[in-house]
């Protein structure tokens, strides 16, 4: 009876130690927490703040006369000259006159010309439409221009001011929301740039990686886990796929280079190519994925399965594989979102080629978002450091819509058991 | 089997019941010796005591009763566990009935006391009783180390007893044939045989009993029968 | 007063056809089981009667679990499991050469300890094994054959309007009925139950128990169990396991009465295990 109460006493001595253990490590856990989604929160705060300007666009509008002479050829840009000098009138000399078409970007004409091929009846008529602006008049109206600074150390000169602050004053010029950079491909102009090319470059890729590494991971997984005898040679394909997982992943570009490329003579450049390049570099983590999650259905089901009389076939594939299931998806989920995010295979094998058309099949050349993420981060113009922004931007959310895909994927394949 | 059960309470349990089947067996075998000598030396203080004493079997019996309940219910005994207190329980309602035809003795003492002995009539009795005490003594011996061959001779030593109630049986009818004034005597002396004569067929009950607590199984042979007082009859003088 | 011991006859049992019971559906001869160099089980020989329960009883580890699972080779399943000796069913050994473990098995139905049915629709789960094995070619009678299983194990009354239910929101008791169901929707000749109890409250295993009952007029039931007194309840044979050889085997009544070995009457009186 001694015994329990000086136990007694001495456990009571000892619980405030404890308990103040327990609130310290608490508190570290706390300030761990803190300190990393601080990270992250300066990190999307500071592409937001620097990319959110990108999603508008300075656009200028102009009446513009579609004359016939011009249109046959194809001098679309004269036309829009025309119609500004008519706006600014005393604008004589040929050094201001440069300075004057300099408001409008280069690629404007393509939007009237893209007008009048729809309607081929607008030749002769004038018409009214909204163009971009130069990328340095862009920057002027997001307030990225101080004017305080002497002319000799800006972009834009004060007579440009003076024209732009009359367009503004006439509601000619505003900032509209920049649809181009979602429909349009790369341009040497940021104006002009968009994410389209990439997008779908990226699109067509993963879609190539999905499709090629899905079903054979998931097999191998299957083979590897439920049917292949358990020796020595199991255990070494087991360190070998494991090692490959952590491999560099330009080593796999270089593969791909060699093989694909070099070997197999497939077309440089195509998401085809950047697909199996990714789909080789995403197996290892499908199929380990994928292995885990079938070691996690307990064997008491395939025991069931084995005893009603099912074959090892029909055990995996009607009972083990449906329970399997959704934690094989998080596993291609979470190898896609990092297939998404590669550069640098697709260096290797030319998807960081300067591309402009947006690619239409699988064998068109194309580049994917980071690696045009990478271009437009080597471009000095401002505008391209807002679009690059931008274009992390979207890449997040791609990101994020993936992985939201995966849960609710996830949540309806999730059989209750 | 020399063992412990794993759960000790269970051998407490069936060691109580050993314990007071030990205490019936002594307290039948006792109210026996005592009941005869109090008819040999008609000793009035004896015979009631014997009568008083038989309460304290009654009372064993109906705790021998509850106990083995108890743990039939509780214990779920099996195999030589179940036999031993199926075989309690039945030896416990042998010893009551025993003791209580040693108080029937007794009872028919107080009278016997009153009058004048019979011939040798209470000799013969005494031959008998004495008789059945050895069997009583050496089967409960034969309980208490699971003795399956100790046990078996009791069995057959059943039949001289049997011998002894007949020719006792004739005895007595030639006493009342002499004299009739013998008959309220010899009568209540025909009833103490009587009793004394299902006193050892109880005992052979017991004995079978311990062999089917040892075996496993009764024994397969009848039981030798030498009663045959009920197809005794004297020729008419 | 006469004691007598009379080999004890249950209800179901003076109905059944008497022929029936007296011959063997499965025998066990001279079986070595080997888990890689371990040895765990030693020359068993055994004889399991036709449409009786046969109750395998030892303590922990003795090997009768590995026994059974070797009567429809679910021990194929285990690498590092050898197996030698025969087994016979019907008198063919089911280790030769040539015989289809997924057909066996098939004849042979389990149940296990913990109630295992498969995250499917309780209809599916009884479904499943008639439909793999093309026991059933419309819907109509496939139908039939779940109808016909469920009202076997007496759930039918209760599962009757929620047939598309998950099969895992049963109660435990239910859960196991359900794969007994599912055991014998194939109509296998032998049933084997690891222990279809251990895991159910008193109520639950009483009904499972009172099931065995009826089931054994048309199966034949191999059962390993902890609890002697359901083995003493539920079967009519008996085998003692211990350290991996069969000790003892015979009437259940005579087992639990009066064994031949000193091994078993230790087991049974609560002496050992």
């Amino acid at each position: 009876m001694s015994d329990r109460k000086t136990n007694s006493e001495l456990i009571e001595a000892g619980l405030a130690r404890r308990y103040r253990a327990e609130r310290r490590f608490k508190m570290y856990g706390i300030a761990a927490t803190a300190v990393a989604m601080s990270f992250l929160v300066i990190v999307l705060v500071a592409i937001f703040v620097r990319g959110v300007g990108a999603f508008n666009q300075t656009q200028i509008a102009q009446v513009v006369f579609v004359d016939p002479e011009l249109a046959k050829e194809n001098d679309w840009q004269g036309m829009i000259k025309a119609s500004l000098r008519e706006t600014f009138p005393d604008v004589e000399d040929r050094k201001g006159k440069r300075l004057l078409y300099g408001l409008m970007s280069s690629g404007a004409g393509y939007d009237l010309q893209n007008m009048v091929q729809n309607d081929a009846s607008l030749v002769g008529q004038k018409v009214q439409l909204w163009m971009p602006a130069s990328d340095d008049v862009d920057m002027v109206m997001k307030g990225g221009v101080d004017r305080n600074q002497p002319e000799s150390d800006r972009r834009i000169s004060d007579q440009e001011f003076v024209w732009i602050d009359k367009l503004a004053a006439d509601g000619m010029i505003e900032l509209q929301f920049n649809t181009r950079f979602f429909t349009a491909g790369d341009s040497r102009e940021p104006e002009l740039a968009g994410i389209m090319g990439a997008a779908k470059g990226s699109f067509y890729t993963l879609v190539v990686c999905f499709l090629l590494s899905f079903p054979l991971g998931v097999m191998a997984a299957i083979y590897l886990e439920e049917f292949s005898p358990k020796n020595r040679w199991t255990d070494l394909i087991e360190v070998n796929i494991n090692n490959l997982a952590a491999v560099p992943s330009i080593v796999f570009g270089l593969l791909g280079l060699a093989m694909f490329l070099n070997f197999f003579g497939l077309p440089r450049s195509a998401s085809l190519v950047g697909g199996m390049v990714l789909a080789l570099m995403t197996l290892p983590t499908i199929i380990i994925a994928s292995r885990l999650a079938l070691r996690s259905v307990p064997p008491s089901i395939r025991e069931a399965a084995l005893a009603v009389g099912a074959s090892r076939l029909q055990t995996v594939l009607d009972h083990v594989l449906p329970l399997a299931l959704p934690g094989m998806l998080t596993g291609a989920i979470i190898g896609m979102a990092r297939a998404l995010g590669e550069t640098a295979p697709l260096l290797m094998i030319g998807m960081v080629a300067f591309i402009v058309d947006v690619p239409g099949n699988f064998t068109d050349p194309a580049t994917a978002l980071p690696v045009q993420i990478y271009l437009w981060a080597d471009s000095p113009e401002r505008a391209f450091t807002e679009r690059t922004a931008a274009a992390i931007i979207v890449l997040l959310a791609f990101l994020i819509a993936m992985n939201v895909v995966a849960v609710i994927l996830r949540k309806k394949f999730e059989q209750r058991w | 089997m020399e063992q412990d059960h794993i759960v000790k309470s269970f051998d407490e349990d069936l060691g109580q019941i050993d314990a007071i089947i030990a205490e019936m067996g002594g307290l039948a075998e006792r109210q026996l010796a005592d009941a005869v000598e109090a008819l040999v030396r008609r000793d009035i203080e004896l015979a009631q005591q014997v009568i008083n004493g038989d309460k304290r079997i009654d009372e064993l019996e109906s705790t021998i009763d509850n106990l083995t309940i108890r743990v039939l219910a509780l214990r779920q005994p099996m195999a030589e566990d179940l036999r031993m207190v199926i075989v309690a329980l039945k030896m416990a309602a042998n010893l009551e009935r025993i003791g209580d035809y040693a108080k029937n003795v007794a009872k028919r003492t107080l009278i016997l006391a009153a009058m004048d002995p019979v011939g040798n009539a209470t000799q013969s009795v005494q031959r008998m009783a004495f008789q059945v005490q050895a069997m009583i003594k050496n089967v409960l011996d034969a309980y208490g180390a699971r003795d399956i061959g100790k046990a078996d001779d009791v069995r057959l030593r059943d039949e001289e007893v049997d011998l002894m109630h007949t020719s006792l049986f004739r005895e007595l009818l030639t006493y009342m044939m002499e004299d009739p004034r013998n008959i309220t005597a010899c009568t209540h002396l025909l009833f103490i045989a009587k009793n004394v004569e299902r006193i050892g067929d109880h005992v052979t009950s017991i004995a079978e009993y311990v062999h089917f607590l040892v075996a496993g199984d009764l024994p397969a042979d009848e039981r030798p029968k030498g009663d045959l007082s009920s197809q005794t009859m004297l020729e008419k003088i | 007063m006469a004691l007598t011991i009379s080999t004890e006859v249950s209800h179901s049992a003076r109905q059944s056809d008497y022929s029936k019971s007296l011959s063997s559906k499965a025998a066990a001869r001279k079986v070595n089981v080997y888990y890689g160099d371990k040895q765990a089980l030693k020359d068993i020989n055994i004889e399991i009667p036709e449409c009786q329960v046969t109750a395998l009883i030892g303590p922990s580890g003795c090997g009768k679990s590995t026994f059974l699972r070797c009567l429809n080779r679910m021990n194929d399943v285990i690498d590092g499991c050898r197996i030698e000796g025969e087994i016979l069913l019907d008198g063919e050994d089911i280790y030769a050469r040539g015989v289809d473990v997924v057909h066996l098995r098939a004849r042979i139905g389990m149940v296990f300890q913990k109630p295992n049915p498969f995250p499917k629709s309780i209809y599916d789960n009884v479904a499943y094994g008639p439909k793999i094995h093309g026991i059933a070619k419309t819907r109509a009678e496939m139908d039939e054959i779940v109808f016909h299983s469920l009202e076997k194990v007496g759930l039918i009354d209760e599962v009757r309007d929620r047939m598309e239910a998950p099969g895992t929101s049963l109660s435990g008791g239910q859960q196991q009925r359900l794969c007994i169901a599912r055991a014998i929707a194939v109509e296998p000749e032998v049933i084997l139950m690891d222990e279809p109890c251990s895991a159910l409250d008193p109520i639950a295993t009483a009904r499972i128990e009172e099931l065995i009952d009826e089931l054994k007029q048309n199966y034949t039931i191999v059962m390993v169990t902890h609890s002697m007194q359901q083995a003493a309840r539920v079967s009519q044979k008996t085998a003692f396991f211990h350290m991996g050889e069969l000790v003892e085997q015979g009437d259940t009544t005579d087992i639990f009465t009066k064994p031949q070995d000193e091994r078993t009457l230790a087991y049974v009186t609560g002496r050992i295990g």
